[in-house]
């Protein structure tokens, strides 16, 4: 079965998923996104014409104001004319199909699709509907996969940690739900981390989760000792009571990341999240204004990281 | 008309006959095979040197889509399907709309499609009003008006006092239910089975222990009430063993199992594929193994084709709300070859689960050549390759998981009621 992510030259024509992505095209991502960082301070972003004349369509047909809206500063910081549709409220409400709603954009003459829908595979499912000279990016679908989370947070790694291969990485939390920790784990193990555990109760753990090359721990303390960095998930509202967990205070109460458990981990370990976090749900507000998150950092990488796959895309052609 | 079958290999499972004998027809029935009777002048001479002449096929479920869904298929296109794929028989289940809950829904249906004298139709009546699982529809007139057995479809049916009262009623008249084992709750929203594939594909699950609870809840009222039970489209290995179980115990159940489940596992789904959502769930290799063995030593009775014709518009959405089904009466046969050539299974024993064991299941006297009987035949050239292409389809449904797949063995000619209803163009 053909890559669909990859053109006929092995080259990135689409970002779908971190599963099967090539390790050397996701550490060109990371390299490229460390270009548009001022070296000074690792925070300013540096205007580059690489999408001049080009239309990038954000096409959101799930909410969201972070993912979007650091997806349009990437498109803008690249030159590029970003258009935001939020189509939840829009088209499909009236009827219209995804593919006749792609195709009514691509009439507009879209060079960039950034998609986010509430089901798995609506990015592939837009990739193999679209002209060959038409680059998707998926920004989220349904609860498989969310490929820029997931390099931003590779980059984030990197930036504190350096390497990838002497690492023990945890992620803690809604592993069933999460598009975000599959990504995660696909990145991690194709970067050569070599061990990756998932913190959960079992009503949070899909099946067979250790095929995707996971350690499965149920218990805090055991799943946090000496790890180097800690991934912790957001609780979505809908599932903090019924029949996978009984209340947000007793997940808080076993799987929240406080200082105490956070002690168990190594002492240089980073805290990470991919926002937006519910304190006192799934993390303490002491770790998450505490001096091991890098939250907000993985924010300003993120809009790095979205350069580097937009100029990536627009570079390779069919 | 007289017809003459002339030259070619006859298998009927029914008889055990494997060998090559001329088919002599008078009218509707077969009056001689080997020998011609005396004065018997052909009319119509079919030379079928290096066919295969066996009883047409009987598919225990293909949904027409009528009444309610013509824009999915017709019964003029689906029957076309049916003939091309050799099939002379068919069950269709009740989730039409409205569903077949009402005698003079069931004898439309009959109705028109004997009009079209293409093959003939089955109808499983609905066992509760509108499928809705609440009240029991009436059985007794549905019968009457043709309806072989009684069923849900897919339609969950959660009250199981409801289902109790069901099968104590069809058992009370002998009538047959026909139940597809599924727990509604612990299927509630999935897409695929509960493995590996969907963990990684972030698809909602349905787990094999949605199958075995309802199986085992269906298994235990059949043994409390005593109805004829018949399990629809099993698909995992927990619930083949279920059913060889109650067999050896001696309860009176059958089972058949879809072709799509025989060939296919999750794994081709591959990138999200939607012509692989299919109701019950593909499953995995391990089940699929199980499934095979269960057609060999007789726990599985039957193969369908679980034809569902879906149109394009409600595939070309994401996995999850794309609607599940696959078209599927012109593959039966071939994928039945195809599976009793893997498995090194004898012709006689592969073509009995699409002949003579559907047609016991229906209560139906078809499925086999002897001589006196209705004259429905298929033939077709074991030796034909060919590759599925969706548009070459006559079913309007061109969604199909075996897209592109070769296949061996094409129907030549069907014959219904000593008619021939179909014959290939070479």
């Amino acid at each position: 079965m053909n890559n669909p992510q990859l053109n006929k030259h092995g080259e990135l024509q689409h970002l779908l998923s971190t599963e099967g992505l090539p390790v050397h095209i996701m550490r060109d991502i990371l390299d490229r996104a460390a270009t548009f960082l001022d070296e000074a301070d690792g925070r300013e972003f540096k205007k580059v014409p690489l999408l001049h004349g080009k239309s990038v369509f954000n096409v959101f047909f799930e909410n969201s104001t972070r993912t979007r809206t650091t997806f349009e500063i990437a498109a803008k910081k690249l030159s590029a004319d970003a258009v935001n549709l939020n189509i939840g409220s829009s088209s499909t409400s009236k009827g219209e199909t995804l593919l006749d709603t792609v195709d009514n954009l691509c009439a507009m003459h879209a060079d960039m699709f950034v998609v986010r829908h509430s089901s798995s595979g609506a990015a592939h499912l837009i990739a193999r509907h679209v002209a060959p000279d038409i680059h998707v990016i998926n920004a989220g679908d349904g609860r498989h996969a969310h490929p820029t989370q997931a390099l931003l947070d590779m980059y984030t790694i990197r930036h504190y940690k350096k390497e990838f291969h002497n690492l023990r990485v945890a992620i803690v939390g809604d592993i069933l739900h999460s598009r975000v920790a599959r990504s995660q784990i696909h990145a991690l193990t194709t970067l050569g981390v070599p061990e990756v555990r998932v913190i959960a109760p079992k009503t949070l753990l899909p099946s067979h989760v250790e095929k995707l090359g996971v350690q499965v721990y149920h218990d805090m303390t055991q799943g946090l000792r000496d790890v180097d960095v800690v991934m912790t998930l957001r609780l979505q509202n809908e599932r903090m009571q019924g029949a996978l967990l009984p209340s947000a205070q007793e997940f808080f109460k076993y799987y929240g990341l406080t200082q105490e458990r956070l002690a168990l981990a190594k002492p240089d370990a980073i805290v990470m999240h991919p926002g937006p976090m519910n304190r006192g749900v799934e993390i303490d507000s002491s770790v998450a204004d505490g001096p091991q998150a890098v939250i907000l950092p993985q924010v300003t990488f993120g809009v790095a990281v979205r350069m580097a796959v937009m100029s990536t895309l627009a570079g390779n052609t069919k | 008309m007289n017809i003459h079958i002339k030259n070619g290999r006859l298998i009927d499972p029914k008889n055990r006959v494997d060998t090559q004998q001329d088919v002599y027809i008078v009218e509707r029935r077969i009056v001689a095979i080997g020998k011609a009777p005396q004065d018997f002048i052909a009319e119509q001479v079919i030379e079928a040197e290096g066919l295969i002449v066996m009883p047409g096929l009987v598919d225990v479920a293909a949904r027409l889509r009528e009444p309610g869904y013509e824009y999915r298929a017709t019964l003029e296109s689906e029957m076309n399907a049916a003939v091309a794929g050799g099939v002379t028989s068919l069950a269709c289940p009740p989730d039409t709309d409205p569903p077949l809950d009402e005698p003079g829904l069931v004898e439309m249906l009959k109705r028109r499609a004997r009009a079209l004298n293409q093959a003939r139709v089955f109808p499983i009546g609905a066992l509760t009003y509108g499928l809705k699982g609440l009240e029991l529809t009436e059985m007794i007139e549905l019968t009457e008006a043709g309806c072989k057995a009684f069923s849900q479809a897919d339609a969950p049916l959660t009250d199981t006092r409801v289902l109790m009262r069901a099968m104590q009623y069809a058992a009370t008249f002998g009538y047959r239910v026909w139940l597809r084992p599924q727990d509604s709750f612990l299927a509630k929203n999935g897409v695929a089975h509960d493995g590996e594939v969907a963990s990684r594909l972030g698809l909602p699950p349905i787990p094999v222990v949605a199958e075995t609870i309802a199986l085992t809840t269906a298994l235990q009222l059949a043994r409390e009430t005593g109805v004829s039970l018949h399990i629809c489209r099993i698909s995992s290995a927990a619930g083949v063993e279920l059913l060889r179980a109650a067999k050896r115990e001696g309860l009176t159940v059958t089972c058949d199992v879809s072709m799509n489940h025989v060939h296919l596992t999750e794994m081709d789904i591959g990138y999200f594929d939607s012509n692989c959502h299919l109701m019950p769930p593909l499953r995995s290799g391990r089940d699929r193994a199980a499934l095979r063995a269960g057609l060999l030593d007789g726990t599985i009775d039957a193969i369908c084709s679980n034809h569902s014709p879906v149109d394009d518009d409600a595939k070309l959405l994401p996995f999850a709300e794309a609607e599940a089904g696959a078209t599927g009466l012109e593959l039966l046969l071939p994928l039945v070859l195809k599976w009793a050539q893997q498995e090194s299974v004898p012709l006689l024993d592969a073509l009995a689960r699409i002949t003579i064991s559907p047609a016991q299941l229906l209560g139906q006297k078809m499925g086999h050549l002897s001589v006196g009987a209705h004259a429905d035949i298929c033939i077709f050239d074991p030796l034909t390759a060919w590759k599925v292409e969706p548009a070459a389809l006559k079913s309007q449904g061109k969604n199909t998981p075996f897209n592109g797949y070769e296949m061996q063995g094409r129907v030549r000619y069907t014959l219904l009621d000593g008619q021939t209803v179909y014959e290939s163009q070479l």
